[in-house]
């Protein structure tokens, strides 16, 4: 019985240090290398495997200060020809359990930036299955664009209406001035030139004013 | 055939020929001038060429048979708008008087058309400017890299984009809710959405500077309005072509489908567009050629202009194709590609496996092997032809289809500012003709006093009109402009049309009229114009018009909301209008088209009750 009880306990730890998919602490990891980088795509093989292992020890080492986390530490199973596989972690202060998702989310969260550059992916091709993107706020400028456009143009609109109203109160006033002139130009030349005045079509008295400005 | 109707008088009131060539001789009148020729023919093609051939004609082109739309569009161009095109030139060139003054002239009972040209003018320029005032929003936000609707922002708390920009797109959302903050419905106001009052303001500011001292100013504002979209087109037309799809677009839009000739709808909309794209009926084309020098060859004028616009409207379509086409076999790759993606993801096959070329038999093998896990994906069908047709008319063109387009392109927004300044010349140079049809009758009918410089006429049309608008800078106001661009520039067009043939044939007299042609450009017109006058264009005009409001009559009538809680969101809803809507539509057609016969039923009643009284 006691051995039975050993013997299941053994096997119990043994299972819990094997990696499997579908486990409460596994994670889903996929990258699609060609769709990222097409030509230059590089071929995945255990070296880059290697790295990735790699790289999420230092996404835990930062996470977990103090607690230096090793490439044995993140078991991986289930590979395929997609280029996708699961991992768990193991913890290093005691060897038979396993992190936790959310601190691993953590983790990887915190330092997501730095594996994407490793393997010079993007969090769209190096996906996490379960942990969300961050996302880029959108850029927003200190002072609207448009706002810059509508004073320009505003501007030179308003500079522009001001002109022609100006040009029109100079153009009345000059031409009633002239007008002034012509009549007193007009009344002295009716008193030299006396009898010519019936029958003459005196264009200088004509309708000015119906000329408009337009 | 000399059926004419009596009109006693008409002698008195219109200048006569010893009149016109005093007056030419001397050059002593009293109206504007155009400065040269070339002015007048660029004003004339501007107010032709405007929006609508930019996204109307294409539209209508691809919604009936492609290539083969062209030749309804022709035949009616020349049937229809030709001849009511000329003799728009000759009547106020041969009366040198504005839209209201030339028809109290004929006959003061007729001075009801020259007041339904004025209204429906009025009505058409709200609205037309309201497009503007969404075109200088646009204009303005182009100056920004990246540009403002290529993002979604950020909801609450920073896990997701917003839930409305999720589900639509970006370029939708910008234009929805950014730039209109559409509410639901036409009867839920909700505020004033101040961008669009700002942009209406610079809009209407901009047109009072182009007319403020009429034509002697927008004669010159012409020369860059005119102009400047053909260079534009031009340089989209090469850009277009350089870009991947562009002949899928250009191949989509002139394959003819030659059973839409044989539907009465696609004659009935090849006729409306005609009227509506040469903007007769709308009294400025009048008022333009009374400026001009009597003996002007105003039938020359108008062949020119006819073959402008219809050639014009041909280029348009062929750059707006190009740009769809990219647009579409763009959102087709990135479909295909999506899909395979969901493939490989789903079955954990090595990227190379499935490529956009094998994509249809890897396609059909795994649907045939693992039927059950392919139906539980979400595999979306990629229709080319789906993407080519969807969103394509109207407001949808310009600010989703265009700008979404734009965004792929390398150095977006260049294009995005020559595109909106493209926009935004070819609306001015129309509103230009517009505002002329507007203010010279409300000058005429003597609601100004006489002592007022034109500047002042303008600025006050310019901001009654403002205040106006802020109709539209409602969170309703899309639904406004949709209902004013449906009602104010269909029926009553084709109405005064009717009025204004039947008039000059009948009621002045198509042999005077003969005449006059005949002193003013040297020789009497043929027998084509004859026959169009006289019976052809006024039939087809009728026809078009019962056609019209027989299939209006038997619709219900219904408009497309944008609900983000209905369930085809992102697809628009289409939602029956409130009762009310009726009176104001009864206001915007009904009222124009029946100024004509109410004025003169009125004349009538005051001339018998005056003559009663005197008795």
């Amino acid at each position: 019985m006691l051995e039975k009880l050993l013997i299941l306990l053994f096997a119990s730890n043994v299972l819990a240090q094997v990696c499997m998919p579908d486990a409460p602490e596994a994670y889903k990891v996929r990258l699609s290398i060609k769709t990222a980088l097409g030509d230059q795509a590089y071929t995945w093989n255990d070296n880059e495997l290697y790295l990735f292992r790699a790289t999420l020890a230092f996404a835990m080492r930062n996470y977990l200060s103090g607690q230096l986390f090793d490439v044995s530490n993140i078991l991986v199973c289930n590979e395929t020809e997609r280029v996708s596989f699961w991992f768990m972690v193991k913890s290093v202060t005691n060897p038979t359990t396993l992190i936790e998702k959310q601190h691993v989310e953590n983790a990887i969260k915190e330092s997501r930036h730095r594996i994407n550059s490793a393997f010079l992916l993007t969090d769209q091709t190096l996906e996490f299955l379960g942990i969300l993107p961050t996302l880029a706020s959108p850029f927003v400028p200190a002072t609207p664009p448009w706002l810059i456009a509508f004073g320009v143009v505003m501007g030179v609109v308003g500079a522009g209406i001001v002109y022609f109203l100006v040009a029109a109160v100079v153009q009345r006033k000059r031409k009633k001035t002239l007008d002034e002139e012509e009549e007193a130009k007009g009344a002295t030349e009716n008193e030299i030139a006396g009898e010519n005045l019936d029958g003459i079509y005196n264009t200088s008295f004509s309708d000015d004013e119906k000329v408009t400005e337009m | 055939m000399k059926l004419l109707i009596p009109n006693p008088g008409l002698d008195k009131r219109i200048h006569t020929y010893d009149d016109l060539e005093r007056m030419d001789r001397e050059q002593a009148e009293d109206r504007p001038k155009w400065d040269n020729k070339a002015q007048y023919i660029l004003t004339c093609v501007g107010f032709c060429i405007g929006i609508g051939n930019v996204w109307r004609f294409p539209y209508l082109c691809q919604s009936h048979g492609g290539g083969a739309f062209l030749i309804p569009y022709l035949i009616l161009l020349v049937l229809e708008g030709l001849p009511l095109l000329f003799m728009e030139f000759a009547i106020g060139q041969r009366m040198r008087k504005g839209s209201v003054e030339v028809w109290r002239d004929i006959n003061p009972y007729l001075t009801g058309i020259g007041i339904a040209s004025m209204l429906v003018s009025l009505l058409i320029g709200l609205y037309y400017n309201t497009l503007i005032a969404w075109i200088v929003w646009y204009l303005f936000n182009s100056f920004q890299s990246p540009l403002p609707w290529t993002q979604c922002p950020l909801n609450e708390n920073q896990t997701g984009y917003i839930a409305e920009c999720q589900q639509s797109s970006t370029v939708d959302y910008f234009y929805y809710r950014v730039t209109l903050n559409t509410s639901t419905s036409i009867s839920d106001s909700g505020g004033i959405h101040w961008p669009v009052v700002v942009c209406l303001l610079v809009a209407w500011t901009v047109i009072g500077l182009c007319y403020i001292r009429g034509i002697s100013s927008s004669g010159k504002a012409v020369y860059v309005t005119a102009i400047l979209p053909y260079i534009v087109l031009a340089i989209f037309l090469v850009r277009g072509l350089t870009l991947k799809g562009a002949l899928a677009g250009i191949k989509y839009l002139f394959t003819p489908d030659v059973e839409e000739l044989i539907k009465p709808t696609t004659w009935l909309d090849a006729g409306a567009q005609v009227f509506y794209a040469f903007s007769l009926a709308w009294g400025g084309l009048i008022s333009f050629s009374s400026y001009n020098p009597v003996h002007n060859n105003c039938k020359r004028d108008a062949m020119i202009l006819t073959a402008i616009t219809g050639c014009t409207s041909v280029y348009a379509a062929m750059v707006t194709y190009t740009i769809i086409g990219f647009r579409a076999t763009d959102k087709y790759e990135q479909c295909i590609s999506d899909n395979i993606q969901t493939l490989i993801n789903a079955f954990d096959l090595p990227e190379i496996n499935i490529t956009a070329d094998n994509y249809d038999e890897a396609l059909k093998y795994l649907n045939s092997t693992y039927t059950d896990i392919v139906m539980g994906l979400d595999v979306i069908p990629c229709d080319m032809q789906r993407l080519l047709s969807e969103g394509v008319e109207g407001t949808g063109l310009a600010f989703i289809v265009f700008t979404e387009a734009i965004t792929k392109m390398p150095g977006s927004p260049i294009w995005s500012v020559l595109f909106f300044v493209m926009l935004l010349c070819l609306g001015l140079s129309t509103l230009i003709g517009n505002i002329e049809g507007v203010v010279v009758p409300i000058r005429d009918l003597g609601l100004f006093p006489k002592t007022w410089p034109q500047e002042a006429l303008t600025a006050v049309t310019c901001g009654v009109a403002f205040v106006i608008t802020l109709l539209f800078a409602q969170h309703s106001g899309f639904y406004w402009v949709t209902l004013f661009d449906n009602f104010a520039g269909s029926v009553p067009l084709l109405c005064i049309g009717l009025f204004e043939m039947i008039s000059v044939v009948y009621i002045y007299g198509v042999d005077r009229f003969n005449e006059d042609i005949k002193f003013m450009i040297g020789s009497k017109p043929g027998l084509y114009w004859q026959v169009t006058w006289r019976c052809t264009s006024p039939l087809i005009i009728l026809v078009i018009l019962v056609f019209y409001l027989v299939i209006q009559a038997q619709e219900q009538l219904t408009y497309l909301v944008w609900d983000p809680s209905s369930e085809q969101f992102p697809v628009l809803d289409s939602v029956p209008y409130p009762s009310w809507i009726n009176a104001v539509i009864f206001l915007l057609a009904g009222i124009p088209s029946l100024t004509m016969p109410i004025y003169a039923l009125c004349r009538l009643l005051y001339v018998y009750l005056k003559k009663k009284s005197i008795q």
